[in-house]
């Protein structure tokens, strides 16, 4: 049983994709490792500022251990990583796995949250835009989207702060989240860094699944289907969306991989603290360690939803799927 | 009540509108005389503190990279947190005069000003509940003067021989006489810590009037009030929260939706469209911070002191204060003093823009017409790109050809500033003349960002520091700023305010040019109406 699972190409796909996974990880921190070293300046330098001198500059470097060559650096952070050590923060000396960990859980927070609402409302927005083709509901539909994925998130960001926070005050501008706060109060501080997001990835996904469904609808067995006189919402829901499925799935997977890796913008607008903000600050800084960590994170983050993406595609389509 | 109410309330109460206007308009909007002098009775009260609410502050300037440790502090914000957990032994005085005493009861020092005393407060908690001694003091001065140090503050304690505690009092020596040092010890960095910090630097536990209970770094901190606080005349609020807003327009729009009670560095393209916001005040106070072009004296084509002089006529001072400060900050004059340093000397002549003098000291530089090359970034000081292309077209206006070269905000201020021989700069204040001129223009001054190198200047310098008597002192350092202005490199023509806001709730609010936010006091000095 074990034996023919294993045997099964589905199963070796995935596994070979892992293992993949695996060193694209290694060469992605291997890069961040040459490009951090690549920026001018380093961290004494950055934590001192302007009021250094160069004895104190001396003093901390040698404390942090900044005189080691580059080399040497690198495979004790790597030799750490690989045992689930990521070290601590060099210039608050704040342990990287635990400060990360909890901006990483407010960032899958906000992500989830924006998801739950952008994907399902991507997908019955296709549709509807596929069932009123180049009507009206099409049109608007197709406009509003465009135009909240021109603008700019900061400019997003700065319209809904104004309407809903400064003028009707609805919603808090400052989106910050701590540990005593209820799920509740949780949702009505996200609520405006949410709507942005939405508005942000929504469009995209929607004109794809329309653009995927349209396609499929050229078909000959859809033809078939309105000749058997099923209704049209059915023929697509039930006979042109799974056809459809792949590249809807590879777009969401897109998506989700920036609501999670790519918000810092909307992040430092809102003041929420996740992944973005604590990254920026630290590369910043030049603290290596903790770029190192969130840069495995995102990378992690990224070639995982694309796997996803891969394989659910190839599970939707049978001739993938049973390959001769 | 309503905004406009509550806004002509504030008016009255700070004397700016009279009672009998007062009743007339809340009349006007509907309210009976006797209501609205009720209303004006209590407006009155809150002038005198009450206890209790919590302050929420939001910032610009702090980082998830932010440590507790006094000693690394450098932006903002850890200013803020140092300020509300810590005491200093002395702090500056929002007047300009001698320091105020606080963990320190007394200073005295001997004649020669080598050798200084400072009588230690007795009956001060710690937030862990150990007594503040004479020996944490000591500790606390080592820890951030000995060669080993890391501190922000070791430029500072560099004059330092030794350190020794006598009785109540900590006696600190000198290599060379210094009339200043109460003032360096007011440096925000030297905030007493259990035994200096040696044990757990970064603990946060202080003398403060505030017990840190929550820190995020970055996002949030949360402060409740130190029930033993030794000053019972200040502190009033129950609590404060610090939430760090690094941008401009989600702090503006925090207060403006009243999650926060006080925001610092407001940008001010909108502090004037805020002042009309009925429940918020801008504060402004002028202080001792300036932008500055610096050029290089040593480099060429800087070394030639008609061409720097060229340049210093060429800026146009008032409309930059007028276009990139927006009238909020006050004009330079070459050098890096102003009228909130003690012993200013006010009589020294305005340097005024002048495209004739411009031209003629250029043309007397013998230069060869190549394009001079200024650096500029959008982080060398807020505005500084505009300044930069102001700066372009008045120095074309007199002949002499300014190349502006933009550079990466990442990376400026250890690849460009004090590297590169002209390029754009701000500097902080000092709480001092002599810290000021010691910190950038001493010719073996780490941050001498001007190459500048006179004797005559250093000289003057070092016998300032040692001269007690304050008419001659204030002799020697005028003669120092005439040096500076018409030899030095630097060309300075602004200094900004510290622009704050705050809703009109918050009472008592004091002008202090030291710092941002009343020298980081807001929460030491305010209270809830």
């Amino acid at each position: 049983m074990i034996t023919t699972l294993l045997g099964h190409p589905v199963v070796r796909l995935v596994a070979h994709r892992i293992a993949m996974g695996l060193v694209l990880l290694f060469a992605a921190s291997l890069l961040i490792f040459v490009g951090t070293q690549i920026l001018p300046g380093d961290v004494a330098q950055s934590i001192l500022g302007q009021s250094a001198t160069p004895q104190s500059l001396a003093n901390l470097r040698a404390e942090l251990g900044l005189n080691e060559p580059a080399v040497t650096r690198y495979i004790s952070w790597l030799v750490g990583a690989m045992h689930g050590d990521l070290g601590t923060a060099l210039t608050n000396g704040q342990d990287i796995a635990e400060a990360m960990g909890r901006r990483l859980g407010n960032t899958l927070f906000l992500a989830s949250c924006a998801a739950i609402i952008a994907v399902p409302m991507a997908l019955i927005l296709g549709l509807v835009s596929v069932r009123y083709h180049r009507r009206w509901p099409d049109k608007v539909i197709s406009g509003v989207t465009l135009a909240s994925v021109s603008v700019p998130e900061f400019l997003l960001g700065y319209i809904v702060m104004f309407i809903m926070a400064v003028r009707l005050h609805a919603f808090p501008s400052v989106s910050t989240v701590y540990d005593s706060m209820s799920l509740l109060e949780r949702l009505n501080a996200i609520a405006l860094p949410v709507i942005v997001l939405v508005m942000v990835v929504l469009g995209h996904m929607m004109r794809m699944t329309r653009a995927a469904i349209l396609n499929v609808m050229q078909s000959a067995y859809i033809e078939t289907a309105e000749l058997k006189g099923l209704r049209p919402f059915r023929i697509i829901w039930r006979h042109a969306l799974p056809n459809a499925i792949a590249p809807v799935v590879n777009v969401v997977m897109l998506n989700l991989a920036y609501l999670v890796v790519g918000v810092v913008v909307v992040e430092v607008v809102f003041v929420y603290p996740g992944m973005g903000q604590y990254l920026v600050d630290h590369v910043a800084k030049r603290d290596v360690p903790v770029v190192q960590a969130c840069g495995l994170v995102f990378a992690a983050v990224y070639i995982g939803l694309n796997m996803i993406a891969d394989v659910v595609s190839i599970l939707a389509n049978p001739r993938l799927r049973h390959p001769k | 009540m309503n905004d406009e109410l509550r806004y002509m309330l504030a008016r009255t109460v700070q004397g700016k509108m009279n009672r009998r206007n007062f009743l007339g308009r809340a009349a006007a909007v509907g309210l009976t005389a006797s209501a609205a002098s009720t209303m004006l009775a209590t407006g009155l009260k809150a002038q005198t503190p009450q206890k209790g609410g919590v302050l929420k502050i939001g910032m610009q300037g702090g980082g998830s990279t932010d440590s507790l440790d006094p000693a690394l502090a450098a932006n903002q914000v850890t200013f803020q947190l140092l300020k509300l957990f810590g005491d200093p032994l002395v702090e500056l005085d929002p007047e300009g005069g001698p320091v105020l005493m606080r963990l320190a009861e007394a200073v005295e020092s001997t004649p020669d000003a080598k050798q200084w005393t400072f009588k230690i407060r007795k009956g001060v908690k710690f937030h862990n509940g150990k007594d503040l001694t004479p020996d944490d003091v000591l500790a606390t001065l080592k820890r951030h003067s000995d060669e080993n140090s890391k501190s922000g503050a070791l430029g500072v304690m560099q004059g330092i021989e030794s350190l020794k505690v006598d009785g109540d009092n900590v006696v600190v020596s000198l290599t060379e006489s210094n009339a200043d040092l109460p003032y360096l010890m007011a440096d925000y960095h030297l905030i007493i810590e259990p035994n200096g910090g040696m044990d757990d630097p970064a603990s946060g536990v202080g003398t403060g009037a505030y017990k840190i209970t929550v820190n995020e770094p970055g996002v949030r901190y949360v402060f409740e009030k130190f029930d033993e606080y030794w000053d019972e005349s200040q502190g009033h609020f129950a609590g404060v929260e610090i939430l760090v807003i690094n941008d401009n327009t989600a702090r503006t729009s925090a207060l403006q939706s009243g999650q926060i009670h006080v925001a610092n560095r407001i940008d001010p393209k909108v502090a004037g469209l805020m002042s009309r916001a009925p429940t918020i005040d801008v504060k402004n106070v002028s202080g001792k911070g300036h932008y500055v072009f610096i050029m290089h004296c040593n480099t060429a084509p800087f070394d030639n002191n008609d061409l720097r002089l060229a340049l210093k006529y060429a800026i146009n001072r008032q409309e930059m204060v007028d276009k990139v400060l927006q009238g909020y900050g006050t004009i330079g004059n070459d050098f890096p003093i102003n009228a909130s340093y003690p012993l200013f000397d006010d009589s020294i002549e305005q340097r005024a823009y002048d495209p004739d003098k411009a031209a003629f000291h250029y043309k007397k530089s013998g230069h060869d017409g190549t394009p001079i090359v200024m650096r500029t970034s959008d982080v060398a000081f807020a505005g500084a790109l505009d300044a930069s292309a102001l700066f372009q077209q008045t120095a074309e206006a007199s002949g002499i050809p300014l190349e502006i070269k933009r550079e990466p905000g990442d990376g400026y201020w250890s690849d460009v500033w004090n590297v590169q021989p002209f390029s754009a700069s701000y500097w902080g204040g000092r709480p001092v003349q002599d810290q000021m001129y010691s910190t950038a223009y001493l010719s073996s001054a780490d941050w001498n960002d001007t190459r500048f190198n006179n004797p005559a200047f250093d000289k003057l310098l070092i016998e300032a520091k040692g001269e007690l008597d304050t008419a001659k002192r204030k002799e020697m350092y005028s003669q120092m700023a005439y040096l500076v202005r018409d030899e030095g490199g630097l060309i300075l023509p602004m200094f900004n305010d510290f622009i704050c806001a705050i809703t009109t709730d918050v009472q008592g609010w004091v002008e202090d040019p030291n710092q941002d936010l009343m020298n980081g006091l807001v929460a030491h000095k305010c209270w809830f109406a």
